[in-house]
């Protein structure tokens, strides 16, 4: 009982809490701050991205191989679209390489065929079937028995977690709070007022009107604390393998092999950083932390790629990981649950979700604007931010002009990647936390000797930036910790 | 753009060795590159003793190493040593970019000897399969962590593989009262000298498991156990033979490879297995005057037997801006 009604602890209060700051929870924390709302993001790792998006292949997919009838199918060619615009009113560098599904057998052209029509049903521009003269031409390292392709100009590529940095960033900038390390403990429905959810995370109270889950390999867990628990998330696992930089021109476009039922097949993927990466697996496993690679996995992708490009070799190999694909069903599940008014699940989000992200987040104001939720834009909407400067995609005519504004750039920190101490200190500055956050950002340690050269810098910097002491910094949040003690000299 | 007569990238104990006996020699305008700070390269952070027992009849710490060639760069005057320099670029014909705090410089070398050392196989290269946690370091890395800046990794560690960086840190990990488990060796003899295999490791009593190899790397968020197998003949697991050790620290130690990234940029031969400069002579490259030595060459033992290489390295670019070849 509080007497005294100063004390009496006040609940934050928001028109929506977003649950979960992977590429889903970003864009619509983004759409939602061109309005007049108060709008909370929650995450529970250390960094946005660390879920899902970072395990991300990063291809803007034009939206072949989907239904045209799915979800799916519709918000990845709407996304393709929207992303583009996105991704130059925040800077973040998206190249439209192409995409080409190859074929081994002429007989497998008739399924290429199909793909083109349901594609042109969804309105995919520009798709043709491609002949042994066209391929020797443009795309020259694949094998010899491949007999055909279906090329796909619109598909591109991107940074999976620059656009999540960048989203993020910019909807902090219009108004959004995002919290990290803020794990959803539980959520209690209100009866009575404006607030129907309260939500406790980290030990915190926050109530609110809306509530849209966006929680990724969690999102059934989180939905059934409100009581919806007609579906399941089934992750299924996927290993990728990162090949050198200097292997960079090894191919000019996304290569795809024909579909099966639950993957795209082994793809070797350029990425917007320049190292192409192959893979991924696709296997359902029960565990939602299993991030291990195995041995068969890596067998898997490299005769998958080998096949299609059979200059590949294991040594070209410099880093490997796993992701979980939050699978739920066939299709997306993006919907207001009319059991419990003003909450709206967005679940299921696996590939082509990157894709359909900034189409989702329109969908999803849609939905919360047509159950009640006020729009009332912002006159003062930042749309733009300044873009982030990274080195190694900048001649070095630029490089010099910037040395000269700021020294620091001159400073290389990561001599694989070609990172400055200013990139690092910037990196800390829009919100890294972590190691793996600076590497995200910045490609620091993501290079050929793994940190082997930059790590001990990069955690000084830390400490000047954020004044921890080094026992403090973790690889990717609390647990993950580097040094377990430093003898400091009397 | 400014010209010099010889360019020496890498300002560890093989490009000093190599600036110093070109300046011997009679080259009169040398250039030494240096990323780091300071001079020594790597044998900043090798505090152990051992070193120079061939060249000065005497056994040194790396960084007494270090310094005696250090002292002998200062006083000779036809060497200028750029500190914090990181070269970005190498072209064919000689041409080096490097940057530096405050400025992008641009340079026409009419010589190059490149001596930018190697790097560390990492578990990447192995593959060991697993998670990715935090707390597993490239035995180099650790290395530096501990003696250059007193940071203590963690409480127990598993080293993988038995070069000599791995040895050593298994003594230096137990003198700062780490428990080194075990160091796993997929080969059947050890990789590292015989003489770390008896002051390293036998007598701190730390294990060697000889024909073994970590199948599994396991942890969340800090590594918290590593499977181990036998393996057989052909490197393949021994069915029935897996055991784990807990740790929160694994340490790789499985080679070097040389860095040669700017030798290849320039368009020379190198050799996509060793990542060595493909040429007919050692310290030359397929590039005419463009030289390469020390552990940029190939990967050596012992730091004399890098030191007496690059000063022929040295000799080499004398001789060939002498007299053109």
């Amino acid at each position: 009982m509080y007497y005294n009604y100063e004390l009496m602890p006040t609940i934050e209060k928001h028109d929506a809490i977003i649950v979960g700051a992977g590429v889903t929870g970003a864009a619509i924390a983004r759409e939602l701050s061109k309005y007049k709302l108060r709008v909370l993001l929650l995450e529970k790792e250390a960094e946005p991205a660390f879920g899902v998006s970072k395990s991300n292949s990063g291809i803007i997919h034009a939206g072949t191989q989907n239904h045209p009838d799915s979800l799916k199918g519709r918000l990845c060619v709407a996304g393709n679209k929207l992303i583009r615009e996105i991704s130059a009113e925040l800077g973040v560098h998206f190249v439209e390489v192409g995409q080409l599904i190859v074929v081994f057998d002429e007989t497998d052209v008739a399924e290429l065929d199909r793909i083109k029509h349901e594609g042109e049903e969804l309105g995919i521009k520009d798709m043709q079937i491609v002949r042994r003269d066209w391929l020797s031409l443009y795309e020259p390292n694949l094998g010899p028995e491949i007999a055909a392709a279906l090329y796909v100009p619109s598909a591109g590529i991107i940074s999976p977690y620059r656009l999540v940095y960048d989203l993020t960033e910019n909807a902090v900038k219009n108004g959004v709070v995002l919290k990290t390390s803020h794990r959803v403990a539980g959520i209690r429905r209100l009866s009575g007022g404006p607030y129907r959810f309260e939500v406790e995370a980290a030990g915190s109270k926050y109530q609110t009107r809306f509530l849209i889950n966006a929680a990724g390999l969690f999102a059934d867990k989180v939905s059934a604390m409100v009581g919806v628990t007609d579906f399941k998330i089934t992750p299924r696992k996927g290993e990728e393998y990162l090949l050198d930089k200097k292997r960079e021109h090894i191919a000019n476009h996304l290569v795809f092999p024909l579909p099966t039922p639950t993957s795209k097949g082994i793809l070797i993927i350029k990425t917007s950083d320049g190292n192409p990466m192959i893979g991924p697996t696709a296997r359902d496993t029960e565990d939602r932390n299993d991030l291990a690679t195995t041995e068969e996995g890596l067998n898997e992708v490299l005769a998958g790629a080998r096949r299609m490009m059979p200059s590949i070799e294991r040594g070209d190999i410099i880093a490997y990981f796993a992701g979980l694909r939050p699978a739920a069903g066939k299709d997306f599940i993006i919907r207001h649950e009319t059991t419990v008014p003003g909450f709206v699940n967005v679940a299921g989000i696996q590939s082509p979700g990157l894709t359909a992200a900034p189409a989702i987040a329109t969908m999803v104001v849609g939905i919360l604007h047509g159950n009640g939720l006020v729009l009332t834009p912002k006159k003062n909407f930042h749309s733009k931010r300044e873009k982030t400067t990274h080195l190694f995609e900048i001649p070095l005519s630029k490089t010099r002009e910037l040395i000269q504004k700021d020294p620091s750039y001159g400073d290389i920190v990561c001599r694989c990647e070609m990172v400055s101490a200013k990139e690092i200190r910037e990196a800390i500055r829009r919100g890294a936390r972590t190691m793996d956050g600076i590497k995200f950002r910045t490609r620091a340690q993501a290079g050929r000797c793994h940190g082997g050269f930059c790590t001990t810098r990069i955690m000084k910097i830390m400490q000047e930036e954020l004044g921890m002491t080094v026992e403090e910094i973790t690889k990717r949040g609390e647990g993950s910790e580097l040094v377990r003690e430093e003898r400091r000299h009397e | 753009m400014n010209e010099r007569e010889l360019v020496v990238v890498g300002g560890g104990p093989a490009g000093m060795a190599a600036a110093l006996a070109a300046g011997a020699a009679g080259v009169k305008d040398i250039l030494l590159l240096e990323r780091d700070q300071h001079l020594g390269g790597i044998l900043n952070q090798c505090i152990h003793p051992g070193f120079g027992l061939h060249r000065f009849k005497e056994e040194l710490t790396g960084p007494e190493y270090a310094d005696r060639f250090v002292k002998q760069v200062a006083k000779t005057p036809s060497i200028e040593v750029s500190l914090r320099s990181f070269v970005v670029k190498l072209t064919s014909n000689m041409k080096i970019s490097y940057l530096r705090p405050g400025a992008l410089e641009e340079v026409q070398a009419k010589s190059v000897i490149l001596a930018t050392g190697c790097r560390e196989r990492t578990r990447e290269m192995i593959p060991i399969p697993g998670t990715r946690p935090s707390g597993i370091y490239p035995a180099g890395l650790a290395q530096k962590m501990i003696n250059m800046e007193g940071w203590i990794p963690g409480k127990e560690a598993v080293i993988v593989g038995s070069g000599d960086i791995g040895l050593i840190m298994a003594r230096r990990m137990a003198l700062e009262g780490m428990k080194v488990k075990a160091v796993i060796e997929i080969q059947k003899q050890s990789r590292g000298l015989v003489r770390n295999v008896a002051q390293c490791l036998d007598d701190y009593g730390i294990p060697l498991y000889l024909s073994h190899k970590i199948v599994r790397i396991e942890g969340a968020d800090r590594v918290e156990k590593v499977v181990v197998a036998a393996v057989d003949d052909a490197f393949c697991e021994k069915p029935g033979t897996r055991f784990e050790l807990s740790c929160d620290t694994v340490l790789i130690s499985v080679g070097l490879i040389p860095e040669n990234e700017l030798l290849e940029m320039a368009g020379a031969r190198v050799d996509r297995k060793t990542n060595t400069p493909v040429a007919a002579e050692v310290n030359r490259t397929s590039i005419r005057g463009m030289f390469a030595c020390g552990n940029a060459c190939k990967v050596y033992d012992l730091v004399d037997s890098v030191t007496r290489d690059s000063e022929k390295a040295g000799q080499m670019a004398a001789q060939f801006l002498k007299e053109g070849k």
